[in-house]
C-alpha cells in the first residue's frame, strides 16, 4: 500500500516504480528471438517469408486451375475443387502474397530510409505479424478439414456466402481469417502512418522522403480507411450466419447489392493498396540503375497522393452490370477513367528518369523495366473497362482476367520481385547472380505473357470466368492450351528465382555497402543491418540523402561526430525490450477463431443452456488475448540504453531499465 | 536541462523527440479514429439505407423507441466527456487526486449508459417484440448500436483500468498523454452516438 500512500503526489523519477512484469525474454538467437522480436527488420523477413511461402500455394492453385483448363470437357477436377482453387487462388494472391511482401518492404525498408531505428510502436507492430499469421492460418484451415475450403470466390458475394447456400464452416473460416487480416493490415498501417510522420531524422523533410516510404504512407492510409468497409460487410455476414440477422436474407428485405457496395468500396482501394508500394519500389530502382534522380519528383508523389484519393471514388465500375442507373454509371466511368491520368504521368516520369541516363541492366532493373511495359499493357485493358458500355459486354469473362494480372503480375509482383532482387544486398549481404537473375527474368517475363495474353482474345471471344470446363465446339481450345502451358514456363520461372534466392542466401557472392551505388539513406548502412541500424542518426541535407553524404563526407563526417557525442550525452541509444505478449495475444486470437468460426454450435441435448464447447473456446480465447493484452500495457515500452563504439560494436549497456525517452 | 526542471514546465502539446512535435500516441489515436469512422459509416449506412426499404409488415420504428430514455442516456454520455475532460486536464496537472474523482465518475456515467442500453435492449426484445432476427429493422439497429455499445464497454474497462493503474505509482504527469489518447477514444464514442442517435433515433420523429 506504499504506493498508494505516495501517489497523491507528483513521482518524479520512474526508477522508484518497479517493472509490472511477469516475464521478460531476453534470447537473441533461436526460435524464442523470433516468436519475441520487435526488431522491424526482423518482422519485415517474417512477413517476407510467409508472403513467399503462400506465393507458392496460391501458384499451386493457379497451376491446377490451368490444367484444369488446359483441355475442353477436362475432368481434373471437379466444379466443387475448382470452385476453391479460384476462390483461394485470388484470396491467397492477394491478401497472403502481395500484401505482406508489401509490408515485408513497408518494414524491412522504410524505417531505413528515413533514418529511423524502429517504428514507433515495436510490439504493435509484432502483433501486426502474428495476427496476420493466424488470419491466414485460418482461411488455409479448409483444406485440411472435411468441410473444405472456401469455394465462394474472393469478392465473397452475399446471399451466395450465407447460411442457406453455403453452409459449412468454410465460408466461416473465410469471414473470420479475412477480418484479422484487415485487423492486421489496419493495425501495421497506423504504426507505419505514426513512423512516417514522426520518426524521421532531422532534416528529412516530407519532400525529402524517398518515393517508396511516400508510397506506403499513402499505402497506409488507403488501409486504414477502405479495410473497415470489408470489415463490417464480413461482420454483417457473420452475424447472418451465426445470429441469424437479415442483412443478406432477401426473404426478410435484405439486399444482395449492399454486399457489392461495402465490398468494392474496399476492393477498388484495395487495388491500389496492392499497385502503390510496387509504383514506389520502381521508383527506387529506376533511378538507381539510370544513375539519375527521380524525373519529378514532386508531381510523381503528387500522382501517387490522386490515385489514392481518386481510388475510392470509382468502387461502382465493378457494378456497372447491376443496373445502377445511367447518372452513377456515367459518373463512375469518368471517376475511372480520371485515374488513368495521375498513373499516366508516372509513367511518364519513369520515362523521364530512364531518358538520356546511364542505364544499367542489372536484375532488378530487369524486372523493373518488365513493369513498367507490362503495367501499362494493363492499364490500357483498364481503360477500356472504364467505359461502361465496353464493360457490359467484357464483365465476367477471361478479358477481365487478362487485365487484372497484367496489373498484378506483370505490375505489383514483377516490382516486388525487383525490390527483393534490389534489397536482397542490404538484407543479407550477398548478391544474386546476375546470368540465374536475368534467366528467372526471362523465364517469368515469357511464361508471363504466354499465359494471360491470349486470354484477352478467349474473353472478347465470350469465355466466361469461373466456369471449371468449356465445349470443344466453342473456339477457345488453342487460347486455354497456349495459357497454360505458359503458366508452367512461368511457374518455372518463379521456381529459379526462388532456388536462386535460397542459394545465394547460402553461398551467393558477398556484398560490400551500397553495392548498386544507390541514391537513398538505407544504403549508407553495412550488411547486414545492426540491430541499432543507425550508429548515428544522419542529417539529412537533400532529397537523394546518401548521394550527398558520399559527395560531402568531410561535412558529414564531422557533423557525425558531434551528432555522438550528443546522443551519448543523452543516455545513448534506446532500445525497446522483447515482449513475448504481442505472440500470446496473437494465440488468443488463434483460439478465439476457431471457436467462432470452426467448432459446431452446442448440440443442446449434450451441453444445456448456454454453455457448448464453441462459446467456450471463444471466450476462451477472448481472455487470452485480453489478458495479453493488459500485461503488455503493464509491461511498458521499456527498453536498455546502449552506447557503441567508433565501429559500431557495443561497448556498453545501461544495466537500470527506463521509459522510452519522451522528455 | 535536468529532467526535474524539465518535469516542472512538461509541454502537453509538444514533444520534442517527435519529428513533428505532436506525441506519437497522439497521432496514433486520431489515424486510429478516422479509421474507426469507417466502421461507424459502413454500419450506419447500412441502416439508412435499409430504413429506406422496409419490407412489408415491419413494425414501425417510433412504435418501438422510447426517445425519453435514449435522450436521457446520451445526455448521460455527454455529461461524461465533461468529466473525461477534466480528468485529461487534472493529469496534465499532475492532480492525481482530482484525476481520480474525475475518471470515476466518467466511468459511473458510462455505466449508466450501458445500463439504459442493456435495459431498452431487453425492452424492445420482451415488450415491443423487435429482435435481431425477426427483421430487418431488429438487424441493424441492434448491430449498430451494440457495436457502439461495444466501443463504450471497451472505454469503460479502458478507464477502470487506468484508475486501478494510478494507484501503482507510475501514472505521472509525464504519463498524460496516455490519459489525452484514451480521452480522445472516449470523445469520439461519445461524438459517433450523437450521429447515431441523429440518424437512427431523431430521424424517426421528423
Amino acid at each position: 500500500m506504499e504506493a498508494v500512500a505516495k501517489s497523491d503526489f507528483l513521482a518524479k523519477g520512474e526508477s522508484a516504480a518497479k517493472p509490472l512484469v511477469l516475464w521478460r525474454p531476453t534470447a537473441k538467437t533461436g526460435l524464442m528471438s523470433w516468436l519475441t522480436t520487435v526488431d522491424h527488420k526482423r518482422i519485415g523477413f517474417l512477413y517476407g517469408i510467409s508472403g513467399l511461402f503462400f506465393l507458392i500455394v496460391g501458384g499451386i492453385e493457379a497451376l491446377l486451375i490451368r490444367v484444369q483448363l488446359a483441355v475442353p470437357n477436362n475432368t481434373f477436377l471437379t466444379s466443387a475443387q475448382y470452385s476453391e482453387m479460384f476462390t483461394m487462388h485470388g484470396t491467397t494472391m492477394i491478401f497472403l502474397v502481395v500484401m505482406p511482401i508489401g509490408a515485408a518492404f513497408f518494414n524491412f525498408v522504410m524505417p531505413l530510409q528515413i533514418g529511423a531505428r524502429d517504428v514507433a510502436f515495436p510490439r504493435l507492430n509484432a502483433f501486426s505479424y502474428w495476427t496476420f499469421l493466424v488470419g491466414a492460418i485460418i482461411v488455409n484451415l479448409g483444406w485440411f478439414m472435411k468441410d473444405g475450403a472456401p469455394d465462394a470466390g474472393w469478392f465473397g458475394y452475399a446471399p451466395l456466402t450465407t447460411r442457406t447456400f453455403s453452409p459449412t464452416h468454410a465460408i466461416d473460416m473465410w469471414v473470420m481469417g479475412l477480418q484479422l487480416l484487415g485487423v492486421a493490415s489496419i493495425a501495421a498501417a497506423l504504426n507505419f502512418i505514426v513512423t512516417i510522420i514522426n520518426l524521421r531524422a532531422p532534416g528529412m523533410t516530407m519532400m525529402r522522403l524517398p518515393v517508396f516510404t511516400w508510397m506506403t504512407l499513402f499505402t497506409s492510409f488507403l488501409i486504414i480507411l477502405s479495410f473497415p468497409a470489408i470489415t463490417i460487410a464480413l461482420v454483417e455476414l457473420m452475424m447472418d450466419r451465426l445470429f441469424g440477422t437479415n442483412f443478406f436474407e432477401v426473404s426478410n428485405g435484405g439486399l444482395p447489392i449492399l454486399w457489392q457496395h461495402l465490398f468494392w468500396i474496399f476492393g477498388h482501394p484495395e487495388v491500389y493498396i496492392l499497385i502503390l508500394p510496387a509504383m514506389g519500389v520502381i521508383s527506387e530502382i529506376l533511378p538507381t540503375f539510370s544513375r539519375k534522380p527521380l524525373f519529378g519528383y514532386p508531381i510523381v508523389v503528387f500522382s501517387g497522393a490522386s490515385i489514392g484519393l481518386l481510388g475510392f471514388g470509382v468502387w461502382s465500375h465493378h457494378m456497372f452490370t447491376s443496373g445502377l442507373g445511367t447518372v452513377a454509371t456515367a459518373a463512375f466511368a469518368l471517376m475511372t477513367m480520371a485515374i488513368a491520368v495521375p498513373t499516366g504521368v508516372k509513367i511518364f516520369n519513369w520515362i523521364g528518369t530512364l531518358w538520356g541516363g546511364h542505364l544499367s541492366m542489372r536484375t532488378p532493373m530487369m524486372f523493373a523495366l518488365g513493369f513498367l511495359w507490362m503495367f501499362m499493357l494493363g492499364g490500357f485493358s483498364g481503360v477500356m473497362h472504364a467505359a461502361a458500355p465496353a464493360d457490359l459486354q467484357q464483365h465476367g469473362s477471361y478479358f477481365v482476367v487478362a487485365h487484372f494480372h497484367y496489373v498484378l503480375i506483370g505490375g505489383s509482383l514483377f516490382a516486388l520481385l525487383a525490390g527483393i532482387h534490389y534489397w536482397f544486398p542490404l538484407m543479407f549481404g550477398r548478391k544474386v547472380s546476375e546470368f540465374w537473375g536475368k534467366m528467372s527474368f526471362w523465364l517469368v517475363f515469357v511464361g508471363f505473357n504466354a499465359t494471360f495474353f491470349p486470354m484477352h482474345f478467349l474473353g472478347l471471344e465470350g469465355m466466361p470466368r469461373r466456369t471449371f470446363t468449356y465445349d470443344a465446339n466453342m473456339g477457345w481450345n488453342l487460347g486455354n492450351l497456349i495459357s497454360s502451358v505458359g503458366a508452367f514456363i512461368l511457374a518455372i520461372g518463379i521456381g529459379v528465382y526462388l532456388v536462386t534466392l535460397v542459394y545465394t542466401y547460402y553461398k551467393g557472392e558477398p556484398t560490400s555497402r551500397d553495392p548498386w551505388d544507390a541514391r537513398t539513406l538505407e544504403w549508407s548502412l553495412p550488411n547486414p543491418v545492426p540491430e541499432y541500424n543507425f550508429r548515428v542518426i544522419p542529417t539529412i541535407h537533400a532529397r537523394d540523402g546518401w548521394w550527398y553524404e558520399k559527395r560531402h563526407e568531410q561535412e558529414v563526417a564531422r557533423e557525425s561526430v558531434e551528432h555522438a557525442k550528443a546522443e551519448d550525452a543523452h543516455g545513448g541509444i534506446h532500445m525497446p525490450f522483447q515482449s513475448v505478449y504481442p505472440f500470446l495475444a496473437g494465440v488468443g486470437i488463434f483460439v478465439g477463431a476457431i471457436g467462432t468460426a470452426v467448432i459446431d454450435p452446442a448440440d443442446h441435448s449434450l451441453y444445456p443452456g448456454f454453455w457448448g464447447p464453441k462459446i467456450a473456446v471463444t471466450i476462451a480465447g477472448g481472455a487470452i488475448m485480453v489478458v495479453s493484452v493488459f500485461l503488455w500495457a503493464l509491461e511498458g515500452a521499456e527498453g536498455t540504453h546502449i552506447h557503441l563504439n567508433e565501429d559500431g560494436s557495443v561497448k556498453g549497456e545501461d544495466p537500470h531499465a527506463g521509459y522510452a525517452p519522451r522528455h | 536541462m535536468s529532467s526535474d526542471a524539465a518535469a516542472a514546465t512538461i509541454d502537453h502539446h509538444f514533444d520534442p523527440t517527435t519529428s513533428t512535435g505532436i506525441p506519437n500516441k497522439k497521432i496514433l489515436m486520431w489515424a486510429f479514429l478516422a479509421s474507426d469512422c469507417m466502421f461507424f459509416g459502413c454500419l450506419i449506412s447500412t441502416h439508412l439505407i435499409y430504413r429506406l426499404h422496409p419490407p412489408p409488415g415491419t413494425l414501425p420504428a417510433r412504435q418501438v423507441f422510447s426517445i425519453e430514455l435514449t435522450s436521457f442516456s446520451t445526455f448521460i454520455l455527454l455529461m461524461s466527456s465533461l468529466m473525461m475532460a477534466l480528468a485529461v486536464n487534472a493529469i496534465q496537472k499532475g492532480n492525481l487526486r482530482s484525476m481520480r474523482w474525475s475518471l470515476l465518475t466518467t466511468i459511473f456515467f458510462g455505466c449508466i449508459f450501458l445500463g439504459c442500453q442493456v435495459y431498452e435492449f431487453r425492452n424492445f426484445v420482451y415488450e415491443k417484440h423487435l429482435t435481431i432476427t425477426n427483421s430487418i429493422l431488429g438487424s441493424t439497429f441492434f448491430t449498430l448500436t451494440g457495436t457502439h455499445g461495444l466501443h463504450v464497454l471497451v472505454g469503460v474497462i479502458w478507464l477502470s483500468g487506468m484508475l486501478l493503474y494510478s494507484f501503482t505509482g507510475r501514472l505521472t504527469e509525464k504519463q498524460a498523454i496516455d490519459v489525452e489518447s484514451m480521452g480522445l477514444y472516449w470523445h469520439f464514442v461519445d461524438i459517433v452516438w450523437i450521429v447515431i442517435f441523429t440518424a437512427v433515433y431523431l430521424l424517426e420523429y421528423i
